[in-house]
């Protein structure tokens, strides 16, 4: 094929736009992970969890986290009686270094609420991206292309649950990836590694063995403000009505 | 880390990250959006009254609206990738479309509308001045030197039928920065279908004050008479307006008290407390019903002239005042609260960085320098148009 040179001169900087463009979607490789097999979930069962902090601090090592900045926390509940409405919240440090202990005389009850991003499937955070910088994953993942990002935080003002933040040295939006990395290549999340009751468990609704199928025919399980419509997929077992 | 914050917030919340400079930029489309409606008032409706403020006014709405974007682009992360907007919107997203509506209204509008009304007068001026004034008419002409009865009779209906689709146009411009807000059902402060209609009521009552405060403003420095018909009649349009944008925000005040859902004991709360300065005294007291009540005054009383003339000054200035902090209440009242509705955070605005007190007020004073600069080069005085006119007979 005989190419002229005012041909090779149109063709080349297609080429190479071409060619940045197949580089930018290349996802990182795990050759046998087939994203259409998987629905990515998490099971957080309440009357599990401890408070021990392991999951928020695993997060920050696997993911380099900023200080003050948070793709999971846990949250102390006190409920007193029936004062549904007025519960006591604290999540010190996103309760990194877990919490202060409870005096004996104190009425009312405790519980520890882990906190991460949905991965909704309807998600509003995703919906207002100016640029689709941010995206559900075919698995049902939420991600962000942080080479994309324009920083404007439209998506942390979207997010009904606080999940994301803009990161201080990127500036750009950050927020949970369900340890996408790991799960691709078959691991599960970081925060559900470091857990030492199992009240964080990684599952695949689209896998038919998944044991949360059979969890979820067998127990309450509720999702965070269900009245917003999101499609959130971190189902939670035993929690209480105070908690939003 | 956690100081200003008062009860419980979601970790990530307790910064907030849409600053002064969000606030900045409702309130300038606002006051293109209120001037160029104000300016079609003549065009389209033939309200002779307020011909004097008519180019003004034009001119007034492109001197802001050039410096719109910029607040935007200094908030963003990375300012360097907001081109991707136009090359690659997201067709779900609200905020995707600002750059189009933006350039719909910069390009298809506005500077056509401009440049048709001023067409004959960049002629003339391109015939009778020299130097580098001559070059920059002579560019501004376009290569369009036909003056003619017929070529100016075109010109005056083609820009009557840009004002016609100008006029949808801005509200298009500002109700759409209102459905920004407005369309976030995570946040009960701004979620509200009425958001958009407040926006642009809210917008024309600030741009009709803007744009009778420069008019007063500049004949003073003209030391030229002030046209008090002209005024007075802008002044009762933007007393009626105002009582619909007044009328339209207690309708969402009382819709949210009398329904009191999940939302309503943080939000009164905050009203309350961390707004009460901003809202309760200065959008609603200081604002709203003084200029309201001022106004009305000089629609019930026969009052001199030089009483209407500080009434309309003190009115206008407090309605600016008003709808800044209409805005302020709104962008920074929506982040000061938790999504938890347990906890408030507190907004420390910075002095001298990219998002600061400082970058605000010299955003604020941008427009009114590119004003200056438009009224030198494109004179909106009549006697200009009249010697003008006066030139090119001579010329012809």
């Amino acid at each position: 094929m005989n190419i002229s040179r005012r041909q090779m001169l149109i063709l080349l900087p297609a080429a190479a736009v071409a060619w940045e463009s197949v580089l930018a979607g290349t996802p990182e490789s795990s050759p046998n992970y087939k994203m259409t097999d998987h629905w990515w979930s998490m099971l957080i069962d309440i009357s599990k969890c401890i408070g021990c902090g392991n999951c928020v601090r695993a997060c920050q090592a696997e993911n380099d986290v900023p200080d003050g900045f948070f793709r999971t926390w846990v949250e102390r509940y006190h409920v007193t009686d029936w004062h549904l409405e007025n519960p006591e919240v604290i999540s010190p440090d996103g309760g990194k270094e877990g919490f202060p202990s409870v005096t004996e005389d104190d009425n009312g009850k405790y519980f520890f609420v882990p906190k991460l991003c949905n991965h909704c499937a309807d998600s509003p955070c995703t919906q207002v991206c100016p640029v689709g910088a941010t995206f559900i994953s075919p698995d049902g993942v939420v991600l962000i292309d942080q080479t994309y990002c324009l920083g404007c935080a439209y998506c942390v003002q979207a997010c009904p649950y606080g999940c994301r933040y803009i990161h201080p040295q990127k500036k750009v939006a950050d927020k949970c990836t369900l340890c996408y990395h790991r799960i691709t290549k078959g691991l599960t999340t970081a925060c559900c590694e470091a857990c030492p009751t199992g009240a964080r468990q990684l599952a695949d609704l689209k896998n038919p063995k998944d044991p949360i199928h059979e969890f979820l025919r067998t127990h309450n399980v509720q999702i965070l403000k269900p009245q917003m419509a999101t499609g959130a997929k971190v189902f939670y077992n035993d929690l209480d009505g105070s908690v939003r | 880390m956690t100081t200003g914050v008062e009860g419980y917030m979601y970790p990530n919340e307790i910064t907030l990250y849409w600053s002064v400079l969000i606030v900045l930029y409702p309130y300038i489309t606002g006051l293109v959006a209120g001037a160029f409606i104000l300016a079609s008032l003549e065009r389209v409706f033939r309200v002779d009254a307020i011909k004097p403020t008519y180019r003004l006014a034009l001119l007034t709405a492109l001197a802001f609206l050039v410096v719109a974007p910029l607040p935007l682009q200094l908030h963003l992360g990375h300012p360097e990738r907001s081109f991707e907007m136009y090359f690659t919107p997201h067709r779900t997203s609200a905020m995707a479309m600002f750059g189009f509506v933006y350039l719909w209204y910069l390009m298809a509008v506005l500077t056509v509308e401009i440049w048709l009304d001023y067409r004959r007068d960049i002629v003339v001026m391109a015939q009778s001045s020299s130097g580098l004034k001559r070059w920059i008419y002579q560019v501004l002409t376009l290569g369009s030197h036909n003056i003619s009865e017929r070529a100016l009779a075109i010109d005056e209906r083609v820009g009557w039928l840009i004002t016609l689709i100008g006029i949808p146009s801005a509200f298009l411009l500002h109700g759409y920065v209102g459905f920004i807000f407005g369309s976030i059902k995570a946040n009960p402060w701004w979620s509200s279908p009425l958001m958009p209609v407040v926006f642009i009521f809210s917008a024309m009552v600030s741009g009709i004050a803007a744009v009778m405060l420069l008019y007063m403003l500049i004949m003073r420095l003209r030391r030229e008479k002030i046209d008090m018909l002209c005024m007075d009649t802008i002044a009762s349009y933007l007393f009626y307006i105002f009582i619909i944008d007044f009328s339209l925000e207690m309708l969402d005040l009382i819709h949210r008290i009398y329904e009191a859902d999940e939302s309503f004991r943080t939000l009164n709360f905050m009203v309350h407390t961390k707004l009460y300065f901003s809202q309760i005294v200065l959008q609603i007291f200081v604002g709203t019903l003084t200029p309201i009540v001022l106004l009305a005054l000089t629609q019930v009383l026969k009052l001199p002239e030089i009483a209407r003339k500080r009434i309309y000054t003190v009115a206008g200035c407090l309605t600016l005042i008003g709808i800044f902090a209409m805005r302020w209440n709104v962008v920074i009242g929506g982040q000061l609260f938790s999504k938890s509705f347990l906890g408030y955070t507190t907004y420390k605005m910075a002095l001298a960085t990219r998002e600061g007190l400082l970058m605000s007020i010299a955003l604020t004073i941008l427009p009114l320098f590119i004003l200056w600069v438009l009224v030198k080069l494109l004179p909106p005085w009549p006697e200009k148009v009249q010697s003008g006119t006066s030139a090119a007979s001579a010329a012809n």
